[in-house]
């Protein structure tokens, strides 16, 4: 029971990092490789937040929300927004120089030394029995109920509201879409801001549990492979892709070996690529035309 | 009139294939090839020790860089793995040193064996995937071998790494930094000479057509899984020398050398340099092995705060990620596109733009 608990609680973690990368993906066909290092920048922001509104944790969240957001926008208006129309590799390499770049500027500001967001907040880890003889912490509720907002959040705005409606066009077909009048960049940027927000909160919740340092942004790296098994291009398969990844990697480190953890997800990922490259949900990609 | 027309087409009139393919086609190009390579001749003598030792990590470097040149910028197909090839040469050489005490004329070849045969297989999504999925396969090599590495690592207890001794060629060690020079600078430019050896030829063009759209290039003729696996082939085998002649060169085999940050530098050389061009790759290297050692040089001398000395690696990731960004935004041909956009320059001076026709 403990196992399934587990399970849940890091499969809430992978869906929430991953449904940012196939945000942009689905939108804009760039991937992004700085997006690990964009949510230990969101999680950086919680923290400076919480030093300055210590003692009211709902401002200093909701502030430091608002601010990953902005990151989001900011970035595609002064980075991506030249990259459109570019090769993928020249893209993905721009998303990994931001990447780059994002680390040392943590480290300069920040420092290296691990911070406690928690203790700044007043939060307590506190852990509630579950039953079934299994144990979930404060933050684990908080992952999965946050988790299931978000997917719910954007299953509802990319179905019903104009935006969405206006994205997911863009996803499909860029050009019809600008002949439609939409605004493509308008749309990129709301997507990378969308993806930098729930990156951000993961990233947040994360440094609440357990503390903010560099190795944020493994985490980020070992959720990629969760979008891709799902589909890079369905909400859907990035959940189901999270859970796959996150049952492969609980067992395989309890039944097998502990080393196995940072190897597990890109294991199952080389696996689904043999067999179906486009991953469990996602739509194949047009064959190569003349 | 037409005598000064073929004095000037003079040695530019090609007539036979042999002319067509030769390389230092010009008198210019001989003279200018001449001149550098009696300036590679004479540099270690003239450096210091500390030059000699950045020369050689950027002659090291340079290999890695051509192989990963042919492989994304001719081939057109995109690798994260390149850290992991060199790993995987790496710690064939210590694995083979350590087991059964090969000298260097067994270490090198079996690299090579080994970068084949991971060319080949990790080559293989290649057939089905395109862009973006086969670079996230690639990643799953970098992944193994690292893993595998590491595994050797623990299993014999060399946590710190594996210690390998200068290689000897019969009573002769190969271990001052003269020495190595000349051998890594014969082994650079061996592979320079190879890459562009088969870029004028056959596989070459068949390897641009790839890239250009693969769907022209099998209407032209060209058997595309067949050039694709060529192209991880030989990048492969390249890159695993490299990675043995890195074991040897540091004396020491650590699977925390081969990070993922290595792959990214890899690809930063060939994008900083110009993609499609070998002198890019080459450029590329200089700038990208050289760049820490300058960051470090301007934070020693400029007034920057203490914190900044103390974490210097910061202000080396926050620079480079920064220095690639704007290439990427302000220049994407890269070193090569400023070195022609200035041979331009001087060429048509004091015009700007190259006329529409050749003046008669």
């Amino acid at each position: 029971m403990q196992l399934a608990v587990n399970v849940l609680v890091l499969a809430a973690i992978y869906a929430l990092i991953s449904c940012g990368y196939v945000l942009i993906y689905r939108v804009s066909r760039v991937l992004s490789l700085a997006h690990g290092e964009l949510m230990m920048l969101g999680a950086y922001g919680l923290y400076m937040t919480a030093s300055l509104f210590s003692g009211e944790p709902v401002i200093a969240v909701l502030v430091s929300v608002a601010l990953a957001f902005t990151i989001g926008l900011a970035v595609y208006a002064a980075l991506m927004r030249h990259m459109t129309g570019e090769a993928v590799l020249t893209a993905v390499l721009a998303t990994i120089a931001l990447g780059i770049f994002v680390r040392g500027f943590v480290v300069l500001v920040w420092t290296a030394q691990e911070q406690h967001p928690a203790r700044l907040l007043g939060i307590e880890n506190t852990s509630f029995p579950v039953p079934g003889d299994a144990r979930i912490s404060l933050v684990g509720i908080l992952l999965l109920a946050v988790t299931a907002a978000v997917y719910l959040g954007l299953y509802v705005f990319l179905r019903y509201t104009a935006w969405g409606i206006r994205m997911r066009a863009t996803g499909q077909n860029p050009l019809l879409a600008a002949q439609r009048g939409i605004r493509l960049h308008g749309v990129y940027a709301l997507a990378w801001g969308l993806a930098t927000l729930t990156g951000g909160l993961a990233g947040m919740l994360i440094s609440i549990d357990t503390a903010l340092e560099q190795t944020l942004v493994l985490i980020g790296l070992k959720a990629f492979p969760a979008a891709l098994v799902g589909g890079l291009d369905s909400l859907a398969g990035a959940l189901l892709g999270s859970l796959i990844i996150a049952t492969a990697e609980v067992l395989l480190i309890y039944y097998v070996n502990p080393l196995l953890a940072d190897a597990v997800p890109f294991l199952v990922l080389t696996a689904m690529l043999m067999v179906r490259p486009w991953g469990l949900l996602g739509t194949r990609e047009e064959l190569d035309r003349v | 009139m037409s005598r000064h027309r073929s004095a000037a087409l003079g040695d530019r009139l090609r007539t036979s294939y042999q002319a067509e393919l030769a390389l230092l086609d010009r008198r210019s190009r001989r003279v200018a090839f001449a001149a550098l390579a009696a300036a590679l001749a004479a540099f270690p003598f003239l450096a210091s020790a500390f030059q000699l030792d950045l020369a050689n990590q950027v002659l090291l470097a340079s290999i890695g860089a051509v192989a990963f040149m042919l492989l994304t910028g001719y081939a057109g197909q995109v690798s994260l793995g390149h850290a992991g090839l060199l790993a995987a040469g790496a710690f064939t050489t210590g694995i083979l040193y350590k087991e059964l005490d090969a000298p260097i004329w067994a270490t090198l070849p079996a690299s090579a064996l080994v970068g084949a045969a991971l060319g080949l297989v990790f080559g293989l999504p290649s057939l089905r995937l395109r862009g973006l999925y086969l670079a996230v396969s690639t990643l799953a090599l970098h992944f193994i071998v690292i893993y595998a590495g590491m595994e050797y690592e623990a299993r014999r207890s060399y946590s710190t790494g594996v210690v390998i001794d200068p290689p000897a060629i019969g009573g002769w060690t190969l271990a001052s930094p003269l020495a190595w020079y000349f051998v890594l600078l014969g082994f650079a430019a061996a592979a320079v000479l190879v890459a562009l050896n088969l870029l004028r030829s056959r596989t070459g063009r068949a390897w641009r057509a790839i890239r250009g759209r693969e769907a022209v290039a099998e209407a032209l003729g060209i058997h595309v899984p067949a050039a694709k696996l060529l192209a991880f082939l030989v990048s492969s085998v390249m890159t695993a020398v490299a990675g043995c002649l890195f074991a040897y060169y540091r004396g020491f085999v650590s699977s925390e050398a081969f990070t993922l940050y290595v792959t990214i530098q890899y690809a930063a050389m060939i994008i900083i340099g110009g993609m499609g061009s070998i002198l890019g790759a080459v450029l590329g290297t200089i700038f990208v092995t050289l760049f820490p050692y300058f960051i470090e040089y301007l934070v020693a001398t400029l007034p920057v705060p203490q914190s900044w000395v103390d974490s210097i690696y910061a202000v080396n990731y926050a620079a480079f990620g920064l220095v690639m960004i704007l290439f990427l935004v302000l220049e994407p041909q890269g070193l090569v596109g400023l070195w022609r956009r200035a041979k331009q320059y001087f060429l048509l001076w004091p015009f700007k733009q190259r006329p529409l026709r050749a003046s008669q």
